[in-house]
């Protein structure tokens, strides 16, 4: 069982912070200007990471299938993408981008540039 | 004996019907009553004289003279109707035999010219080891093949209403509305590329689908994207600064984007191999197949990555471009890969050199 964190006076079990897999999640997308969550052995999470590291930046990378609490994780993007698959997942700036269909299109657009300079993930 | 002519009219007929029949029995021995010769169904008799005689028996001219040999003819008659109707049934069980031949040959004579224009790629036969007829059919790859054929026909059509469009200086509404229709087609065709990744995405992959020269072109079950870009930019000069570097951009970026998914590709082949390959010396490999289907599955999600890269650089070139730019930059596209399947044509169609 975990408490919300309504007023610090509150003494709360040391498992309660971020024991809610969504909420773990989320707080380890806004740690880091480029974030991917991936399974060691999911190829397409291979080349989202070769396009990043391609293009010079240098992401966070959370191998879901390495972490005690990546199952539940897991779950968690598959709700939030609403897709079957949860890996692989890119979050720029804290900001949700998507899976890889995502990723490329906005690479494709014009977009993903601007956003991992925003993010400071990229420098001219 | 009654000369034939001076008989009966109804014996006249009978007579001209036996004529034509001894034509048949000229090569027959005569104690050969089982033949397998084609004997019209009417009469069986190889002996005119004595058939003769049966027709004078029966109007019952009061001769009585031909009563005597009655039970001898009756029982060659007998015999002769026997041996006739067993010459039928033989030749009906022939000429059955005969018809679903024919039906046979007709299928795989089908199967065989579908089966040359796509290279001998009948989806499983080579897999399920039994090569030359085809194991199960494929129904949702037969619907594609069905599907492109269309597409491909459509396709020139279009490059045609493009060209002319052009030659013809018709308002940029009008050339708005054919670069709408060219894209809007190749959206189609990523739509049931979508569909036959599902059916077997060996089948894209491999790209039997498409003509030898395209083939050779073949990335990850289809074009490049960058490639194409580079075919279109030369046709569309003269552009702006500001267009000269988005199209750069883009050239780059789905450079990148194709780099990214080569490498995947490529770790799935490794990590494919690798599982395969696991404990060959036990000769024990079901756990490894098993893997080895899952690996697979992870193909197709690659075959749809990569087509929704070339939608989406398609897209954005029609963005970046004026609408004349984009109409030449379609025609430029389409001609191009009509070209390739042209060369493809003359390739096959070649004088080779003999001895």
């Amino acid at each position: 069982m975990h408490y919300q964190v309504d007023s610090w006076g509150y003494h709360m079990p040391a498992r309660s912070i971020g024991s809610d897999p969504m909420e773990r999640v989320v707080k380890l997308a806004s740690e880091s200007a480029v974030v991917i969550f991936s399974l060691s052995s999911c190829c397409m999470c291979h080349a989202v990471k070769r396009l990043f590291c391609g293009m010079g930046v240098n992401p966070t990378v959370y191998e879901l299938d390495k972490d005690p609490r990546g199952t539940d994780m897991e779950r968690t993007l598959m709700r939030l993408l609403g897709n079957s698959q949860a890996v692989p997942v890119v979050f720029i700036g804290g900001k949700l981008i998507g899976a890889m269909d995502r990723v490329m299109g906005s690479h494709i657009n014009g977009t993903l540039v601007p956003l991992l300079k925003e993010a400071g993930a990229l420098w001219l | 004996m009654n000369s034939p002519s001076t008989e009966l009219p109804r014996s006249m007929a009978i007579y001209e019907q036996f004529h034509h029949i001894s034509r048949w029995g000229d090569g027959f021995d005569s104690n050969n009553t089982g033949s397998s010769a084609i004997v019209p169904a009417d009469v069986g008799l190889k002996n005119k004289a004595e058939y003769i005689s049966c027709e004078q028996v029966e109007p019952s001219i009061s001769d009585q003279e031909t009563n005597k040999p009655t039970d001898k003819i009756r029982r060659r008659l007998a015999q002769n109707r026997e041996a006739a109707r067993k010459s039928r049934l033989r030749k009906k069980a022939y000429v059955q035999q005969l018809e679903s031949s024919r039906l046979k040959l007709a299928q795989l004579e089908q199967e065989l010219e579908r089966a040359r224009q796509q290279g001998i790629y009948i989806s499983g036969a080579s897999d399920t080891g039994c090569f030359g007829l085809p194991g199960t059919v494929n129904s949702g790859i037969t619907a594609f093949e069905m599907e492109y054929a269309h597409w491909v026909e459509e396709q020139n059509r279009q490059i045609c209403e493009l060209r002319t469009a052009l030659q013809a200086h018709v308002s940029d509404i009008e050339l708005r509305i054919l670069v709408e229709s060219g894209l809007n087609h190749y959206c189609n065709l990523f739509r049931m590329k979508a569909d036959a990744a599902k059916a077997d995405v060996f089948y894209l992959i491999s790209g039997i689908w498409r003509t030898s020269a395209e083939r050779f072109f073949h990335w990850i079950g289809g074009f490049r994207p960058s490639e194409i870009l580079n075919v279109v930019v030369l046709q569309i000069e003269p552009l702006t600064d500001q267009q000269h570097l988005e199209v750069c951009n883009l050239r780059q970026s789905s450079q990148q984007a194709e780099d990214a998914l080569s490498q995947g590709v490529d770790k799935l082949q490794q990590s494919l191999a690798e599982g395969v390959a696991s404990d060959l010396c036990s000769g024990n490999y079901k756990a490894q197949m098993v893997d080895a289907i899952d690996k697979l599955e992870a193909l197709e999600n690659f075959v749809n990555q990569a087509d929704h890269l070339r939608q989406q650089t398609l897209q954005q070139m029609v963005r970046i471009l004026t609408t004349r730019q984009a109409a030449r930059g379609f025609l430029a596209m389409g001609e191009y890969f009509h070209r390739l399947r042209a060369l493809s044509s003359l390739w096959a169609a070649r004088p080779r050199e003999s001895g």
